[in-house]
């Protein structure tokens, strides 16, 4: 059997990448795209506590992340398609509707 | 033989985890987070979680990376350069504070070990998930039920072009 701690620090990691890939990059999809793996590193920290409790419940609010995941995705992307129609980009950087 | 696995899968998760993030061309970028939930379901599995292992793959996989191929491929983007590394101070202050969390777990984790007691015993198929799901979580799951229906909405609204004619909005479909 594998180590636990292992997992958990491969969820740290993906964690990590996925915070740089927010931080560091400029394009709106592929910054959605990090989110999408900071949500799956919570998931697997929550499965490996769901395993070492012996407790499904951690397994169940990974169920309710996915779906609220898939909600997000589906907003954020509808936001990037109206930003796309408008501005024809998607770079953060140069992204300012909102200031005035 | 499990150990083996999960290393293998581990690898594969963060090496496809590193490419999301470096790839210039989004399509690239949404193939390899495919790969890594790939590999996350396989972790899952190792850990006998068998039906979020297949929703990772249905959903994830399946479901919300093609809507992001879709979106991509829509938009017809061109490659974006990459960010030139650490030109800022706040990236650098990032770094800096990512590698100490990084040794700060890493030296706990060296310290002890998590107590692996209760395990074993627990799978997670769908049967005992479903159990749990339609009798002590059945109001969080109609929550998350009407939550689609609202991003559903909430996408159709914001995605569709602005000041429609209703004429016209029936002739094109």
């Amino acid at each position: 059997m594998f180590d636990y701690n292992h997992a958990l620090i491969l969820a740290f990691m993906l964690f990590t990448l996925g915070t740089a890939g927010v931080l560091l990059r400029r394009s709106a999809l592929v910054v959605f795209m990090s989110i999408e793996l900071m949500l799956n590193a919570v998931n697997l920290v929550l499965v490996v506590f769901s395993r070492l409790r012996g407790d499904l419940d951690g397994q169940v609010i990974c169920f309710f992340i996915m779906a609220v995941a898939a909600a997000e995705a589906a907003v954020g992307l509808a936001i990037i398609i109206a930003f796309f129609k408008r501005k024809k980009h998607v770079d953060l950087d140069r992204a300012s509707l909102l200031r005035s | 033989m499990e150990t083996v696995l999960f290393y293998l899968f581990a690898a594969l998760t963060l090496a496809s985890g590193l490419m999301v993030i470096t790839r210039r061309n989004p399509v690239a970028s949404a193939l390899y987070l495919v790969l890594c939930f790939f590999g996350l379901a396989g972790i899952y599995v190792l850990m006998d979680a068998y039906f979020l292992a297949a929703i990772q793959i249905a959903v994830y996989a399946g479901a919300i990376m093609v809507l992001f191929l879709f979106v991509i491929m829509l938009l017809r983007l061109e490659p974006t350069e990459l960010p030139s590394f650490m030109n800022s101070w706040s990236k650098r202050l990032y770094v800096a504070v990512t590698l100490v969390l990084g040794g700060v777990f890493l030296g706990l984790d060296l310290m002890r070990t998590v107590n692996t007691g209760a395990d074993s015993a627990l799978t997670g198929e769908a049967g005992a998930i479903a159990d749990r799901l339609f009798n002590r979580y059945l109001l969080p799951f109609e929550v998350t039920a009407l939550l689609l229906l609202v991003a559903i909405v909430g996408a159709v609204v914001m995605a569709r072009r602005e000041s429609p004619k209703p004429t016209a909005s029936m002739e094109e479909v």
